[in-house]
């Protein structure tokens, strides 16, 4: 494999992890005010990510950092071209960091309820919006020769890229209910438990055209892409391990089908990296937007050396905060 | 459109652009150094728990540890606005040095992002799931993973300010990194990196002096304040002078590789040898080529700038015509009035909070503090001062680097995204300052209604082994 496909597998990877970690804490922020029927239920839902939220947000930072750094030209084209999707996109990650934060601060109805329903919205917006501009990568934009964006806003709304934010927001759904489902016990677990498996039929059915969708957009013809079946298959398999209680192989079905989603996108992709809808032989590509091959390298070796650290430590964490939470844990503690 | 028209269009979003940057990125910079520098303080202050197990040093931990949430949680998601930005306002930028600015920035989410988020996560919520030790190692590794954050991104700067490392490519006309070591062994990197940790520290410093002030002042648990107010000030002393130390080397190093950054700073229209410092000035600006200059310090700048008695400072007039001459015509004088006065501002306030330093020190010895109103109201009242001079130690190292956005490489203004629009920027304008004001609102109505709590009580006998619960959601 060549320096260049490399670093496109690896930004590939990153946004796999991203939503696979922050995919069932966008879950959670917008499924705790239905799984919590009160104030216990909720902070006990809403606690089950406390420890995690932050770190599973510093891949989405690496993910854009890492394309800064090897794709430059990329990241030019798609942060200057998303401008106000990515103004919306950084206000409602912004209100939905603070949220956590914050919310427990205060213990007062109309506090606690405010920072909420920004909770609630945060989490919602911030995969639509990803999924959207992910979906317009591959859809195809206005791009002229010297690698610029010429559309509007309204460009990047177009049926295929709403329709990749809507079955990323599905899959965070489900991803989030299995995850509660997985963390919780007593009432929440009930809840956690009824809306992932009600939950996933509809995110499998909504995976499965979103697959189709996908592999037409592409237009490679009928050469099957496996990564697209793993995730049709996935969503399915989490709907009745769901309904069978087995909520740790659940999980992993639900993550399975988070991965392959997002990969199904990048698979397609390749070696294209932003579809040029002016012309094909304006869109970006790996090779004429990378970086140089001394800082491919640098780079590699600072991956191969940090990478494998981050994922120990990570995990040692989601060892560390594996006890089940339960509303119970919460009555008795006031906020502090 | 008209030509003409068009020109001023791009000129005014242009313009907004860098509003947009000065103003995020000085927003972002309240909380950054508080969060560097509140963590040194609280791991200071758990590892004297730690080691004497006094349960005075546990409350002042989850005290002042909660401060630190409120701001880490303001700090993560304006810092996330920052790195967007460079791709969303500065596209022509991000293209041209991506493949050596990116590297660090990259560097920073895999080494420094993911400990410090990590372990904040491990010590918020792990008091009652780790052991003492481990959980002492977390808050110690957030420390250490927010000073290499300021590591990276510095070095990333200091490459704007001096590039180093690099060759440009003749095919495309881009600068390509060639020496990565080049990059995070560059001078300015090295002496501005320290001198952005000891005003971080300055800042933590003053914050945990005035609260400790306010709440020895209004007289609840005074035992338990006077430590922290006593850590704060063993920690202020130095670091002050060391900021100012530091900063005067850096402007020596500066002068080397940027000197219109310092001459400007000086208001120093001709070549000098050896040269005076105005402490004070009426007029000046970049018409006024002979402002009138009030108490002038002789060989001072001369020594400011060159470490040397009769070190010679070329005035801004000949650099003028020298970078005419190598880059064409223009004008590449950065703004003179922000140069000189941020440059002072800076340094005449650390010589204040150096005073009131030495004063609660001198009170302190005499075993007077508590009882000094007037020192506690002022030291309450100082903790604005490094919010001032943080803000005017940007203001001097970025505007003093214009017209360029990379010295000697990119003009700010080739830099902007050609595909934004006038009404782009206005709207992310409009957006992040609304953002902003209400974060900042919500941030400090929470650190002043926290600052003033009543400290809580130890939450478990801390003789024993039994666990501390944790710091809940």
């Amino acid at each position: 494999m060549t320096l260049v496909s490399f670093w496109f597998l690896l930004i590939a990877v990153v946004w796999t992890g991203f939503f696979v970690l922050e995919g069932f804490d966008f879950g959670v922020g917008m499924l705790h005010g239905v799984v919590g029927r009160d104030e216990p239920g909720r902070r006990a839902a809403i606690n089950t990510i406390g420890p995690l939220w932050d770190g599973n947000e510093v891949w989405l930072i690496v993910a854009g950092a890492a394309m800064f750094a090897a794709f430059p030209g990329w990241y030019a084209t798609m942060f200057s071209g998303f401008y106000i999707a990515l103004v919306l996109l950084l206000a409602a990650l912004i209100v939905r960091g603070i949220s956590f934060e914050y919310r427990g601060k205060r213990d007062q109805p109309r506090w606690l309820r405010t920072w909420s329903g920004l909770m609630i919205g945060g989490s919602l917006l911030a995969p639509l919006l990803i999924g959207v501009a992910l979906g317009d990568l591959l859809h195809g934009l206005p791009i002229n020769g010297s690698q610029e964006y010429t559309g509007s806003f309204w460009t990047l709304l177009q049926p295929y890229g709403i329709f990749t934010g809507i079955t990323l927001v599905a899959v965070c759904v489900t991803h989030g209910a299995t995850f509660l489902a997985l963390k919780t016990s007593g009432a929440v677990r009930g809840r956690g438990t009824a809306l992932a498996h009600r939950s996933a039929p509809v995110t499998a059915v909504v995976v499965l055209a979103f697959a189709l969708w996908t592999h037409a957009i592409a237009g490679k013809g009928l050469l099957i892409n496996p990564v697209e079946i793993i995730a049709v298959l996935a969503v399915f398999a989490a709907a009745w391990l769901a309904q069978e209680d087995r909520d740790g192989w659940a999980f992993a079905a639900t993550t399975v089908a988070m991965a392959t989603t997002v990969l199904s996108i990048f698979s397609e992709l390749y070696p294209k990296v932003m579809v040029s809808s002016t012309r094909p032989a304006f869109s970006l590509t790996i090779h004429n937007t990378a970086s140089g091959s001394y800082t491919l390298k640098v780079m590699a070796i600072v991956v191969a050396i940090f990478l494998p650290v981050v994922l120990v430590y990570t995990a040692w964490t989601y060892y560390v905060f594996r006890r089940r939470l339960s509303d119970k844990d919460f009555r008795v503690q006031h906020s502090g | 459109m008209g030509f003409a028209e068009s020109q001023s269009g791009a000129r005014v979003t242009l313009d907004l652009a860098r509003w947009q940057f000065a103003l995020t990125s000085i927003n972002h910079f309240f909380f950054v150094p508080i969060t560097i520098g509140l963590a040194v303080l609280t791991a200071l202050l758990q590892t004297a728990w730690y080691r004497r197990s006094e349960p005075e040093y546990l409350r002042l931990t989850r005290f002042f540890g909660t401060l630190l949430v409120i701001n880490v949680a303001v700090g993560v998601v304006t810092g996330l606005v920052q790195e967007f930005e460079f791709g969303m306002n500065w596209s022509a930028y991000s293209r041209l040095v991506g493949d050596i600015f990116g590297a660090p920035l990259a560097m920073e989410g895999l080494i420094a992002f993911f400990l410090e988020s990590t372990f904040l996560g491990l010590w918020i919520f792990g008091w009652d799931r780790l052991s003492r030790r481990v959980h002492l190692l977390a808050i110690w590794l957030v420390a250490a993973g927010t000073m290499l954050s300021a590591a990276f991104i510095m070095a990333a700067n200091s490459w704007m300010q001096h590039p180093v490392g690099y060759r440009i490519d003749k095919a495309t006309g881009r600068p390509r990194l060639t020496d990565i070591w080049a990059v995070l062994t560059n001078p300015v990197f090295l002496w501005s990196y320290l001198h952005i940790l000891v005003a971080a520290l300055v800042t933590a410093a003053a914050v945990m002096l005035a609260v400790s002030a306010w709440q020895i002042r209004r007289g609840t648990h005074p035992d338990i304040f006077m430590r922290s107010l006593r850590l704060s000030l063993v920690v202020l002393t130095p670091a002050i002078v060391l900021a100012l130390f530091v900063g005067s080397e850096l402007g020596v190093i500066e002068a080397r590789y940027q000197p219109m950054k310092i001459a400007a700073a000086e208001a120093q229209w001709n070549t000098c040898q050896p040269c005076s410092f105005s402490l004070f000035q009426i007029g000046g600006g970049n018409n006024d080529h002979s402002p009138t200059q009030i108490i002038k310090i002789p060989h001072l700048l001369s020594l400011l700038a060159t470490n040397s008695w009769n070190g010679k400072v070329i005035g801004l007039d000949q650099l003028q015509a020298r970078y005419a001459a190598r880059y064409g015509p223009g004008n590449y004088v950065p703004n003179v009035f922000i140069q000189y006065w941020s440059m002072r501002v800076m340094a005449y306030i650390a010589g204040l909070v150096f005073l009131l330093t030495l004063w609660g020190l001198v009170l302190m010895w005499r075993k007077k503090v508590a009882t000094s109103r007037l020192f506690l109201t002022a030291a309450i009242w100082a903790v604005v001062t490094p919010f001032v001079m943080n803000t005017a130690g940007w203001l001097l190292t970025e505007s003093g680097r214009q017209p360029w956005i990379v010295q000697g490489i990119q003009l700010t203004r080739n830099g902007v995204s050609p595909s934004v629009s006038f009404t782009d920027v206005v709207i992310s304008m409009v957006a992040f300052g609304l953002v902003y004001t209400g974060l900042g609102v919500v941030d400090w109505v929470l650190m002043v209604r926290y600052a003033r709590k009543e400290i809580p009580p130890a939450p478990a006998p801390v003789d024993t082994d039994a666990r501390v619960p944790s710091m809940l959601y």
